[in-house]
């Protein structure tokens, strides 16, 4: 089971990979004991939106379901978990709003994607159906500003957002700064983990059969459509668990971060970073988060017109993704000064059979 | 009786002709060629602000929204031939390019001409049946969605254009063979349909409040009008208006705005459940 982490879907799986994933790993544990506590908190906040990154991945690279929706779930969990976190009444209990919160966000996915997957939306249309979903309901918590519309004691406040909830607590202890971001490494160093097993496993391998040829994997007697929708479901869930972390880390959530341009956002770091690799959206993803947030200080348009230029180039240059081709590149190099046969290694890429 | 009626009917062809303007440029593109433009938003932004801009300087306002949809049409030309050309063997790829240049338009916008200009009242004044008074300007926005519709027709049908292009359409090897410029149909196509856009936003400029990320508001209905209509604007797009319009204004006439807004979504999703390739396709295979 466990040495499904390396396997024909997911790139870096030699002693020297893990080793620098050791390091890696080693490096971000004992941060906190160098950074000062703001610091910390900043990269706690990079942190929560790995998850969505890596769901997107899971879905558009693996799947080859071009999905809009990430910050539809995130927003789904994101207001889940504040409303539930107030109703619950704070405490331990919000660890519960976390996993009701997620679990809203799969029920969603499946209901959206019952109705897309089975209504055979593929291509483009998935795209803009999951963003005409996602645009509406950032549109529908925008006029909620009234007092009428409210859940239990939780109000949801329209543009403003919500606020108010307790972050995650366990006993009298919050789960804030250094403690979170510990738990946070924890969880994506599980999800990572865990999704590298998936893609590697049977199931993984029809999940990328599909995004190869569809009609190829329904005439060697697999369902298209279950695989699909499962792969949506985790990798929506994914984006709720990015939802539902976030608001527990500001305590507050606003309709913003549900419509334009935050809808595009996940799209950029996976686009750019290497949809079909884990690995590569993972760091790609990490870099991008980290530079947007520094010109972000200078101005917010700026650092946004860098965004879509990056995405328009990134299609442009490199459709496959920046860091995952230059990590190719590099590879390529490496192997050939080492004097090693490159062919039959590293994973199946889109186009190649 | 007849008020009410006709009260009916206005909120019918209030978002009728929301529905048609906003989506018939998106539509003609991705009709032709397949590709979803998703800076369609910015074109209509596009064509609002020159709107505004030149009445602001003293143009009058009907000569103004026609400078503004060839404006947005140029611009279109211009963005084909420097980016979405590359595009038509990778439909998705062109969805990313064209977001990303929606992106750098509007935060660009925001960050050259700040978050709000000064706008223009809606004209025309207003007309009475009955008990209620409606806006004439809305009507005439009716009769524009109209007007584009038997354009798009002429245009499609009844002229030499409109033969090149429908062949391009459906076998874009064999017109380039038999000498179809087929490059230059697409440009002129992408042109017409941004230019479609610009038009919408010059039409509703008058209306609402100018900002760089006004697109958004119209792209959700063009989007889910274009993916109900599928990929033939005169027998796909025109019925899923009509068909949509009519669901928002039971929502809208019985339970308000935001319930008229979602519910269309919801009924979009039912739709596309059980006609997964859009009305024209029935509509066309009827017709044969």
């Amino acid at each position: 089971m466990l040495s499904l982490v390396n396997g024909p879907q997911t790139s870096g799986n030699g002693r020297g990979f893990w080793l620098a994933f050791l390091a890696v790993l080693t490096v971000a544990l004992i941060y906190p004991v160098f950074a000062d506590s703001y610091d910390v908190g900043n990269f706690s906040y990079f942190l929560i939106w790995i998850f969505m990154a890596l769901g997107l991945s899971l879905i558009w690279g693996y799947g080859g379901m071009l999905t809009f929706g990430q910050t539809f779930f995130f927003g789904i969990a994101g207001y889940g978990y504040g409303v539930l976190a107030i109703v619950l009444g704070g405490s331990t209990t919000t660890i519960a709003a976390l996993i009701l919160s997620v679990l809203v966000a799969v029920l969603a996915a499946a209901v959206l994607g019952y109705f897309m997957i089975w209504g055979r939306i593929s291509g483009m249309f998935f795209g803009i159906v999951t963003l005409a979903a996602t645009l509406s309901l950032a549109f529908f918590l925008g006029q909620t500003a009234g007092p009428e519309w409210h859940i239990g004691e939780a109000r949801l406040n329209g543009f403003n957002g919500m606020k108010g909830m307790d972050p995650l607590t366990v006993g009298d202890i919050y789960i804030e700064g250094t403690i979170l971001y510990y738990v946070l490494i924890a969880l994506i160093v599980a999800v990572y983990l865990g999704l590298r097993m998936l893609v590697n496993s049977r199931i993984g391998n029809v999940i990328v059969a599909i995004r190869e040829d569809p009609q190829r994997a329904e005439m060697l007697g697999y369902d298209v459509r279950k695989y699909q929708l499962l792969t949506f479901c985790i990798g929506s869930g994914l984006a709720g668990l990015s939802g539902a972390l976030y608001t527990s880390w500001g305590q507050f959530i606003t309709p913003s971060s549900i419509g334009l341009p935050a809808a595009a956002m996940p799209i950029i770091w996976v686009a750019f970073s290497g949809r079909s690799d884990l690995t590569a959206t993972l760091v790609g993803s990490f870099l991008l988060l980290f530079g947007f947030q520094t010109i972000t200080i200078y101005s917010q348009q700026a650092a946004l017109v860098l965004m879509g230029a990056l995405l328009l180039g990134t299609v442009m240059v490199m459709p496959q993704g920046f860091i995952f081709g230059v990590a190719q590149i590099a590879s390529r190099r490496w192997r050939r000064l080492a004097g090693r046969d490159s062919a039959g290694d590293g994973p199946l890429r889109d186009g190649e059979t | 009786m007849l008020p009410e009626l006709f009260s009916l009917f206005y909120q019918f062809a209030d978002v009728f002709a929301f529905l048609i303007l906003a989506s018939a440029g998106l539509a003609i593109v991705f009709g032709m060629m397949g590709v979803i433009n998703m800076a369609h938003g910015e074109f209509i932004m596009c064509g609002a602000y020159v709107t505004v801009g030149l009445v602001n300087l003293g143009v009058p306002l009907p000569l103004a929204q026609i400078a503004a949809a060839f404006t947005a049409g140029l611009i279109g030309v211009v963005i084909e031939i420097l980016v979405v050309r590359k595009f038509y063997k990778r439909p998705l790829d062109s969805l990313l390019a064209t977001w990303g240049l929606s992106l750098i338009v509007t935060q660009g916008m925001l960050i050259v001409v700040g978050s709000s200009i000064r706008g223009i009242g809606t004209p025309e004044g207003s007309f009475a049946v009955g008990d209620y008074t409606f806006s004439t300007y809305r009507i005439i926005l009716f009769a524009c969605a109209l007007a584009v519709l038997v354009g798009i027709y002429i245009l499609f049908m009844r002229t030499r254009f409109g033969v090149i292009a429908r062949a391009t359409m459906q076998n874009a090897g064999m017109a380039q063979a038999l000498g179809a410029r087929t490059g230059r149909i697409y440009a002129i196509s992408f042109g017409i349909g941004a230019g479609l856009a610009g038009l919408c936003g010059a039409l509703y400029a008058p209306t609402m409040t100018l900002i760089p990320t006004m697109g958004a508001t119209f792209i959700v209905e063009s989007f889910v009008t274009v993916v109900v209509g599928g990929a033939n604007v005169l027998l796909g797009t025109a019925p899923a208006a009509m068909l949509l319009a009519l669901v928002r204004m039971a929502l809208n006439a019985s339970y308000g705005q935001i319930i008229g807004q979602i519910g269309m979504l919801f009924a979009v999703i039912a739709i596309i459940r059980i006609l997964p390739e859009g009305l024209s396709s029935i509509l066309a295979r009827r017709g044969r």
